[in-house]
């Protein structure tokens, strides 16, 4: 499993690279591989404004729909549509597949999330 | 996953990297490599999946014949000895227990295999339709353990070391006496992928034995271990019903599109009249193909016409074969003419489904 150094990670396995106050947001190599073939990637509405922990989108895997859950409050600035013609790409390479780029309300809030460490070590526990 | 059985091939699945989930209380592999891999692998070339959770039921004494033909649907009378039928065992009123292949080794003499998340219902259920029948049953469930090798290179890979010639076991049909590597085996052309293959029935030792030589050899023939994730994957593709989805107690065979398998001609069977009596005055509900360019329908989803619900999704998947959203919905019977033009409510959006033929992929069986 790999974990990259300098991001935030959320419990539910999504990463936040922090720029100023946007940031890129993704899915985490352990949640690729615990989702398996990705076939789908249900993309959030540009401009939506979503709180931390709601759903800001679903991703599907050959079995399963799962959501995924805003890291922070903000609104969405961009979505990545490649995507919408290869979500396999999430599975081959999930720390460069960006899924969204998202303004924060709320910078402080970034202080709620795991650092690679944290989150490491949250991921042993969950296996 | 303390309270979880394992069989006989748990080590294997491991060591091959199976990624392990609890099944109807078994730890099984939902899959190795991928699902899809594994799915192409079944289509294109060969794939072997673990079955030993699957249930057997041996049934034996005078009454033997007449104690299956009233338990299931179809006419268990046109069968050979050593032939092979997929059948229901219904309720009275007209409801599935479960779907079962019967195995025929003679008149006297039946071995039924039943769906690993209904084992002890079915057995119970068998003991209570057995009365004043002169027969024994008997559940081998936790002695049997089994594999299935399907796609189409199965018949060489297993003839490779197989003693008997396997173009002399025609679909639906075995031979037990079959021996692997010194196993003795129940050996049949059947499966639940849509492509030929056999299923190989074994003693938890000599099942294992089984199962490395066949990786061995099978190796060169593209042969991969396959889990239970594209079991479904590939089942659905075919049309194969699955417990629990297309049909369960409250569906009838006749809702599901099984018709074919029920045989309303012949000899009483459980669950005859309250079939006769649906057929004749009409299905309420009946089991459709729908396609979808947008939405990936899943088991549950709601299917409308306008703002009506008329239906549910039994399956659904991206298919790993046509690449297409397809699904299997049971729908009110009014509704569902092909071509036409439903909604499936995915999440919070209704997309559009149109009414395809169910057949979404052509059986490739050797018959």
């Amino acid at each position: 499993m790999k974990v990259v150094s300098g991001l935030y990670y959320t419990k539910d396995h999504e990463w936040v690279k922090v720029d100023g106050n946007e940031a890129l947001v993704g899915i985490t190599d352990f949640a690729q591989h615990q989702l398996g073939a990705i076939v789908y990637v249900e993309l959030p509405e540009v401009d939506a404004e979503i709180d931390g922990e709601d759903s800001f989108g679903t991703i599907e895997s050959v079995k399963a729909a799962s959501d995924m859950l805003m890291p922070v409050t903000g609104t969405i600035v961009e979505v990545n549509e490649e995507l919408e013609s290869d979500p396999s790409l999430v599975n081959s390479d999930p720390y460069e597949t960006w899924i969204m780029k998202i303004s924060i309300s709320n910078p402080a809030d970034l202080d709620e999330l795991m650092n690679a460490e944290e989150y490491e070590a949250f991921c042993n526990e969950e296996a | 996953m303390d309270s979880v059985k394992k069989t006989a091939l748990y080590d294997e699945h491991v060591a091959a990297g199976g990624k392990i989930i609890d099944f109807a209380g078994w730890a099984l592999p939902v899959q190795y490599e991928g699902i899809i891999e594994e799915h192409e692998a079944v289509r294109n070339a060969a794939g072997m999946f673990d079955v030993s959770h699957m249930g057997e039921v041996e049934v034996t004494g005078k009454g033997a014949f007449a104690f299956v033909q009233n338990l299931v649907t179809n006419d268990v009378a046109t069968l050979e000895d050593n032939q092979i039928l997929y059948a229901m065992m219904c309720y009275e009123h007209g409801g599935v227990v479960d779907d079962l292949l019967v195995y025929k080794f003679n008149d006297e003499h039946f071995y039924l295999v039943i769906n690993a998340s209904n084992v002890e219902k079915d057995f119970a259920w068998m003991q209570e339709q057995s009365k004043g029948f002169d027969i024994s049953l008997v559940n081998l469930s936790s002695e049997v353990s089994e594999i299935a090798l399907q796609g189409p290179n199965a018949q060489e890979i297993l003839q490779k070391i197989a003693d008997v010639d396997l173009t002399s076991i025609k679909f639906f049909y075995c031979n037990r006496n079959v021996t692997i590597e010194g196993v003795k085996c129940l050996v049949s052309r059947t499966g639940y992928t849509g492509e030929d293959g056999f299923e190989i029935y074994a003693d938890h030792e000599g099942i294992v034995k089984v199962w490395q030589k066949l990786l061995e050899v099978g190796k060169a023939l593209g042969l991969k271990p396959a889990g239970l994730g594209c079991r479904d994957t590939l089942r659905f593709e075919a049309t194969l019903p699955l417990y629990g989805h297309e049909i369960d107690q409250n569906i009838t065979p006749l809702e599901a599109g099984l018709g074919f398998f029920v045989k309303l001609g012949t000899d009483n069977f459980i669950g005859k009249e309250a079939l006769v009596a649906q057929k004749e005055n009409g299905l309420p509900r009946k089991t459709i193909g729908l396609e979808m360019v947008k939405g990936i329908p899943r088991q549950g989803y709601e299917v409308l016409a306008g703002d009506e619900v008329i239906g549910v999704i039994t399956t659904g998947y991206m298919s790993p074969t046509l690449k297409k959203n397809i699904a299997l919905a049971l729908v009110d019977a009014k509704y569902g003419e092909m071509g036409s033009e439903l909604q499936v409510r995915v999440r919070k959006n209704l997309f559009p489904a149109t009414v395809v033929s169910k057949r979404f992929y052509q059986k490739n069986y050797k018959k």
